[in-house]
């Protein structure tokens, strides 16, 4: 009896545990002058040692952005908490231009957790707060404390309690596969397996509440766009006609989403209303039209078509149907996705046979190539519009990278998975 | 429109059991394209002038009229198209970014054809699929296009559209992992599978 509950412990773990955290961070290319932070160790007012190290995660995730520098906690001349006076002269001797204090104290709930902020140049505490939380949301604080201090430093709303799906594929050959959809928290932690299949998953993409992921998979030979709610697991089938399905995206209210279907003989995009299930035709054109992707507004729709020969992008009204060619540069430009403030695009752009992440600002038509590495795909703003994810290749594996809206940073996601691709970031949660 | 249905997912249980019955399916298709693909060398050459001989003997057989012997040759034709079309080849590649059949693709998708029309019963999936440059969802739409191509191919000479299912699994299903033309070329085709 006891063998029995052992194994049954042991498959619950197996099969509900967390898949062990996939991503590892690694900066390529940062500012030239990165702003120095010392996160100084959390200190912890209980027993034993915990499992999730606040500072290491706080200043990971300010580094990822390429804009901060972590000082080296063995440099530390003293290991302050939020109670102790700061010595600034001690922080300056080691060149930090800000530091993070804080302490974990457990209480009948969870956790109380403490921190505050300082300038040092400035000699002056910014801000302090505390937060109390379960003890399974420790990462969400470490996440909440990295946003507070991003924003006070940068005045732009940060995006480390945010979070991404992806899709991971384990190839044994060509016709045996698991495919994976993964979320995780935008760091790369705490991933989890949301669905999986023998056949392929595609086009993972949020709502604009963050609590749904629309994607297409197949149900035995059959393609299909399913929409799964987070919280619950339930799965909505929106399309499952002969042909394509696929490439979903919501529109900005949530209550539509734009698709490719090929049902009456040729790739076009429509409109799906997920409430009736009415299905509005928006492309007609002999050519192939996919990937819509909805523009903050609602009002248009920038999809990839061949219409032209080449595969190039489009935007089309959706009030009046009238398309007009948007890229122009080069003879493939596919994928397109507007930045959060609808002022620009990021898109899959083809130059010297090699496929890398490119942007165009809007009004002034100026391309930018983002990335250097080769068969770039799939790029996703993050919904603060500083950073864009990709899927990439090295050698046979496929991998994630971030790159920032300018071009300036960029980072790679090494994972222990050997094909992750199709990456989405999530909207703000809060 | 009974387009929007809501699945419960009910267990793992069972998501479980439907991933084993898919994994069973595909272990059967591996099969057939091994075979297939096994013979595929030696009828490059070795088929084209046996196939034609043998249509050019079922029409002249048809136009005698409809007789006792016409049947059963009829019968003997089928098999031997059959046997044709099972020892072609049953991929068929295409050029980047395109979905124009090749040239070279033609006599094996004759020997297909003839059979597929001497036996209405006959049934094939055609498979199609891309390389991994370019986007997903764009080579999605690709391979279907490839898939059509192939299609239309067939119905031209004188098969059902309702003998052929299409789909595409756009760059998802890659024969070769190489990253150099020798793999994308080898990747971007359709697959014609007997049903």
């Amino acid at each position: 009896m006891q063998r029995l509950i052992y194994w049954t412990w042991l498959l619950l773990v197996c099969v509900v545990g967390p898949v062990r955290a996939e991503l590892v961070i690694e900066i390529t290319r940062g500012v030239e002058n990165p702003i120095k932070v010392a996160v100084v160790p959390f200190r912890f007012q209980g027993s034993g040692v915990l499992d999730v190290d606040l500072a290491r995660l706080i200043e990971s995730n300010l580094e990822r952005t390429g804009q901060f520098q972590r000082v080296n906690r063995n440099s530390m001349l003293s290991l302050p908490g939020p109670n102790d006076q700061l010595f600034y002269r001690d922080w300056r001797a080691i060149d930090s231009e800000y530091t993070v204090v804080g302490e974990i104290t457990p209480n009948e709930n969870g956790y109380l957790v403490t921190f505050g902020l300082h300038d040092v140049l400035g000699q002056r505490e910014l801000f302090a707060e505390k937060v109390p939380g379960p003890a399974s949301a420790l990462r969400d604080i470490g996440h909440y404390i990295s946003d507070k201090i991003y924003e006070s430093l940068t005045g732009i709303k940060g995006i480390f309690s945010t979070k991404l799906v992806y899709v991971t594929v384990d190839r044994r050959s060509e016709k045996d596969q698991t495919f994976r959809l993964i979320l995780s928290d935008a760091d790369g932690g705490r991933t989890r397996t949301i669905f999986e299949s023998s056949e392929p998953i595609l086009s993972p993409t949020w709502s604009p509440d963050g609590g749904r992921i629309a994607y297409m998979s197949f149900r035995g030979k059959r393609a299909g766009i399913y929409v799964q709610t987070l919280a619950t697991g339930e799965v909505q089938k929106v399309t499952d006609f002969p042909g394509l399905n696929s490439a979903p995206s919501f529109s900005p209210d949530g209550r539509q989403l734009a698709l490719t279907l090929s049902k009456d003989g040729n790739p076009e995009v429509y409109i799906a209303n997920l409430r009736t299930g009415e299905l509005q035709r928006m492309t007609d054109h002999f050519g192939i039209d996919t990937e819509p992707r909805w523009s903050p507004d609602g009002r248009s729709i920038l999809f990839t078509s061949s219409r032209g020969g080449k595969p190039q992008l489009y935007q089309l009204n959706v009030s009046d149907r009238e398309v007009k060619r948007v890229t122009f540069d080069g003879d493939y430009n596919s994928n397109g996705a507007f930045t959060p403030d609808g002022s620009a695009i990021v898109f899959v752009h083809r130059s010297n046979d090699r496929f890398h992440i490119a942007r165009m600002d809007l009004k002034t038509r100026a391309m930018r190539i983002l990335t250097e590495t080769d068969l770039d795909e799939s790029p996703s703003v993050a919904p603060n519009g500083t950073m864009v994810i990709y899927a990439t290749s090295e050698g046979t594996r496929g991998l994630l990278g971030l790159v920032s809206t300018d071009g300036r940073v960029r980072v790679r996601l090494p994972s222990a998975s050997e094909q992750v691709r199709e990456p989405a970031w999530s909207p703000f949660m809060n | 429109m009974d387009v929007l249905k809501t699945i419960k997912m009910a267990s793992f249980a069972a998501a479980f059991a439907v991933l084993a019955g898919c994994a069973g399916q595909v272990k059967e298709d591996v099969a057939v394209t091994d075979a297939t693909a096994e013979r595929a060398p030696e009828t490059a050459t070795a088929t084209a002038a046996p196939t034609e001989a043998v249509s050019g003997a079922g029409s002249s057989q048809a136009s005698q009229g409809a007789s006792q012997s016409a049947v059963s040759g009829a019968e003997i034709t089928r098999e031997s198209l059959k046997a044709s079309a099972l020892a072609a080849d049953t991929l068929f590649f295409f050029e980047f970014d395109k979905s124009d059949l090749r040239q070279d693709a033609l006599d094996d998708l004759d020997a297909h054809a003839k059979y597929l029309v001497a036996d209405r019963g006959a049934r094939v999936r055609l498979e199609g699929h891309a390389d991994e440059r370019g986007t997903r969802a764009y080579n999605l739409a690709l391979g279907e296009r490839r898939a059509n191509a192939v299609a239309r191919y067939l119905v031209i000479q004188g098969v059902n559209r309702a003998q052929i299912e299409t789909m595409s699994y756009g760059e998802e299903r890659p024969l070769s992992l190489a990253r150099d033309e020798s793999g994308w070329g080898r990747n971007r085709r359709v697959e014609l599978i007997y049903q």
